[in-house]
């Protein structure tokens, strides 16, 4: 995904976006909907599966969207989902 | 082949035993546990010297989910026996996180005494407008108008307003967030973790089964909406004036003092009449 800028930033090269590596827990999650309401970019949506307490968890609609901020880690009630960067040498 | 469990990061400062937890969906007592280890895991906190103590309630069920030194104390009791904890070993870090039903109601005495003397505990108050646990009788904070089992016409006591309460008792530190401002929160309990005297953060908390089906917010998510539509940041701002009302709740940190702690001058006064004494 390529950004446009007004300018080209002097580090634009150097500079890697971090990647974001969703993780949920489908097993704990309770279905709130906190995540899927509070995400700033959206990147959740409720999925038709269900898990082991009847409802239905998160799924991810675009993990490419994510931009780290953490939010559904924190506002997570049942420590059912965590964001971590990508670790990835070069490409993917 | 073993199979690999997915591991929280915040896991270890939670007893796997006791987890998933009891609360219902959406409760806003794991926004307030989840903020707390986060605050903990920030802080890399030395978990030795770290002791969570609880009373009754949906709350107090914190004392056995974390995994440090805790207590789950009788009904009322938690800010008595912190006392008693930190005054015996003032190197430990004393939090009390109780329910306003448990610090307010029957502990209300013990909350404003511990808040006069200025011991060094820290006091998490989850505010969640009535007795959740028992069937949501309303208590002292149930807003006024409020239906509960206990008012099926509406709540006409006057309720407390928790953070104008701590303020005049003499906490030196005072904050009120909602489950919503987590990021706030958090760096709320960080600093609370790193004060020295009594103090105080009130947490206004959804309790969407008992409370909020009653008033016309049937989910979680619905009380969220409410939080996010009625606060209002306003730091430093008079605690009197910060009441909850169903269209307001004044959020943000309200005080902010140093005062001599009670287990500081206890040990000065121990040392001056040991040394009267020639001892």
């Amino acid at each position: 995904m390529s950004v446009k800028f007004w300018r080209t930033p002097l580090d634009s090269e150097k500079v890697v976006k971090p990647k974001a590596e969703i993780h949920i827990i489908k097993d704990q999650c309770k279905g709130c909907g906190y995540c899927i309401q509070y995400c700033p970019k959206k990147v959740f949506e409720e999925s038709e599966e269900i898990n082991a307490r009847g409802v239905h968890p998160p799924k991810i609609v675009d993990e490419k969207k994510c931009i780290i901020c953490s939010f559904c880690t924190a506002i997570c009630p049942d420590f059912a989902i965590y964001v971590k960067e990508k670790q990835c040498k070069d490409g993917c | 082949m073993t199979e690999v469990v997915e591991q929280h990061p915040f896991a270890k400062y939670l007893r796997e035993a006791m987890m998933p937890h009891i609360w219902c969906t959406g409760c806003g007592n794991g926004i307030i546990l989840n903020a707390f280890v986060h605050a903990l895991d920030e802080l890399q906190i030395d978990l030795d010297k770290l002791v969570v103590v609880s009373g009754i309630g949906c709350i107090g069920r914190t004392a056995g989910y974390t995994n440090v030194d805790s207590f789950h104390t009788t009904h009322g009791r938690p800010i008595a026996f912190a006392t008693g904890v930190k005054l015996a070993n003032p190197e430990l870090e004393v939090v009390v996180i109780s329910g306003d039903g448990d610090l307010f109601a029957i502990g209300g005495n013990h909350f404003i005494h511990a808040a006069r003397r200025n011991i060094g505990i820290k006091v998490i108050c989850a505010n969640n407008f009535n007795y959740g646990m028992t069937g949501g009788q309303f208590g002292p904070t149930t807003p006024l108008k409020a239906s509960t089992p206990t008012t099926p016409y509406g709540n006409i006591e006057h309720p407390f307003n928790l953070v104008h309460l701590a303020a005049a008792s003499g906490a030196t530190y005072v904050a009120r967030w909602t489950t919503l401002h987590v990021r706030m929160l958090t760096a709320s309990i960080k600093k609370l973790l790193q004060r020295k005297g009594f103090s105080f953060i009130e947490v206004v908390s959804q309790c969407p089964e008992i409370f909020g089906r009653r008033n016309k917010m049937r989910t979680a998510l619905e009380m969220m909406e409410w939080f996010k539509k009625a606060a209002v940041i306003a730091n430093f701002s008079d605690p009197a004036k910060a009441e909850i009302t169903p269209e307001k709740i004044v959020v943000g940190e309200f005080l902010d003092l140093e005062k001599p702690t009670f287990e500081e001058l206890l040990r000065e006064k121990m040392n001056e009449i040991s040394k009267e004494n020639g001892e």
